[in-house]
C-alpha cells in the first residue's frame, strides 16, 4: 500500500521534472520546484512508513516549512532583486528613529 | 485569553515534536514557550486579532468542512478538464467584490479562492480581488458570491 | 481492522490518481496561469488525500497527530505560495492567454 503511494508520487515527480526542464519562463520552474517540494514531503512520510520509522515525519514537517519559505524567497528575489526589506514599514514602528 | 491559547498551542507543539517527558526537557519546553509568548507580545506586537485569530475557531468548525467539500467538487471538475482530449479551457480574469470588514477576512476569502482548484486570486485591491479562472463556468460560480457571503459570516465571529 | 485498510486503500489510490493527474496537467496546460490551476489539483488536494490514507493506517497514535499537522500546514501555506507565484508573474508582465478577451488585466 505504501509502495503504491510511493510509486504514484515518484511518477508525479518525474512528470514535474519534465516541466521544470522545459518550462519557458522562470515562474514555471519555480512552480515545478514548489510542487516537487510538496511531493517530497509526501515521499518522506511514505518512506517513514515503509521502513517503520515514523521519526521521518518530523523531517517532513520541517521540509514543508522550508519549502514554502524557499518559494517565497525566490519569488521575492526575482521581483526586487534582493532579499532585503524594500520599503520601510509605515504601519508599525519604524526601524530607525525618524528625525 | 490570547496568551493562554498561544501558550497551550505552543506547549502542544513542543510535546508533539519532542515526545520525551523528562523533567529537564519539560522545563526547557516551558521556558521556550514563555519566551516565545513574551517575544510575540511585547517585541513583535503581533499577538492581536490578526496574528492569532483564536476568536474564529468556533466558526471554523462549520466553515472548514464546507470549504473542503468545495475543494473536492472543484478538484473533480478540473480533473475532468485535464483528462479531456480537447482540453476545454476558457481562461478569463474577473474582479469579484469583497464585503469583509477586516484584513483577516479578506485574506481568508482570497486564500479560499486560491485553495479551490480552478480559481486563483491574483491581486488584492481595495474592495475587490482580481481572480484568474480556468473556465468561464468557474468564474460564473465565483461571481454568485456564495463564498464571499460565507467567509464574511466566518470572520464576523466575535 | 479490515475497514480501516479498505478506507486507507481508497484514499491512497484516489490521492495517487489526483496527484498524477495534476502533474500531467502541469505538462499539458498552455501557460503559467493555467498550470497553476493544474498544480492546485496536485498540491493541496492529491497530497492531502494520500496523507489521509496514511492516517487510517497509523491509527490513533502520535503519528496521526503529526500527519494532521502536516496536512494543516500544507493547506495553509500552499495557497500563499500559489498566490505569490501568480502575482509575481503578473507583475513581471506575463500576459495570461484569455479566450474571450473580455478584460485585459491592468498592470498594477
Amino acid at each position: 500500500m505504501f509502495t503504491a503511494a510511493t510509486l504514484a508520487v515518484l511518477v508525479a515527480i518525474g512528470l514535474t521534472v519534465v516541466r521544470a526542464w522545459a518550462g519557458p519562463t522562470v515562474f514555471d520552474r519555480v512552480l515545478a520546484a514548489n510542487t516537487i517540494g510538496t511531493l517530497a514531503v509526501t515521499l518522506i512520510a511514505a518512506y517513514g512508513f515503509l521502513t517503520n520509522r515514523p521519526e521521518f515525519l518530523d523531517i517532513a514537517i520541517v521540509y514543508a516549512l522550508l519549502n514554502v519559505l524557499s518559494t517565497l524567497a525566490i519569488l521575492k528575489f526575482f521581483r526586487f532583486g534582493s532579499l532585503g526589506d524594500p520599503e520601510p514599514r509605515d504601519r508599525d514602528a519604524p526601524r530607525e528613529p525618524s528625525p | 485569553m490570547r496568551h493562554v491559547s498561544l501558550i497551550l498551542a505552543l506547549a502542544a507543539f513542543w510535546l508533539l515534536l519532542s515526545g520525551f517527558f523528562k523533567p529537564f526537557l519539560l522545563l526547557a519546553g516551558l521556558g521556550s514557550v514563555l519566551a516565545v509568548t513574551w517575544f510575540t507580545d511585547r517585541r513583535m506586537k503581533v499577538l492581536d486579532f490578526e496574528g492569532h485569530p483564536v476568536h474564529l475557531s468556533v466558526n471554523a468548525l462549520t466553515y472548514w468542512p464546507w470549504l473542503l467539500w468545495e475543494i473536492v467538487k472543484a478538484g473533480w471538475d478540473v480533473t475532468k478538464i485535464i483528462l479531456h482530449p480537447r482540453l476545454p479551457i476558457s481562461p478569463c480574469m474577473i474582479r469579484v467584490p469583497t464585503s469583509q470588514a477586516t484584513d483577516v477576512g479578506r485574506v481568508i476569502y482570497a486564500n479560499s479562492i486560491t485553495l479551490t482548484p480552478g480559481t486563483i486570486s491574483v491581486e488584492l485591491e481595495s474592495g475587490s480581488i482580481l481572480v484568474h479562472a480556468l473556465t468561464q463556468a468557474g468564474a460564473d460560480g465565483l461571481a454568485t458570491g456564495d463564498m464571499d457571503r460565507r467567509s464574511t459570516a466566518f470572520e464576523a465571529a466575535r | 481492522m479490515l475497514l480501516f485498510d479498505l478506507l486507507s486503500w481508497g484514499f491512497i489510490l484516489a490521492g495517487g490518481f489526483f496527484t498524477i493527474v495534476g502533474a500531467f496537467g502541469l505538462i499539458r496546460m498552455p501557460d503559467i496561469y493555467t498550470r497553476l490551476h493544474a498544480s492546485g489539483v496536485l498540491d493541496p488536494f492529491g497530497v492531502t488525500l494520500i496523507l489521509i490514507g496514511f492516517m487510517f493506517q497509523a491509527g490513533l497514535t502520535l503519528v496521526t497527530v503529526k500527519l494532521v499537522f502536516i496536512v494543516i500546514l500544507l493547506l495553509f501555506t500552499s495557497p500563499v505560495a500559489c498566490h505569490a507565484l501568480a502575482r509575481a508573474a503578473l507583475h513581471h508582465g506575463i500576459r495570461p492567454r484569455l479566450t474571450d478577451g473580455s478584460e485585459t488585466p491592468s498592470k498594477p
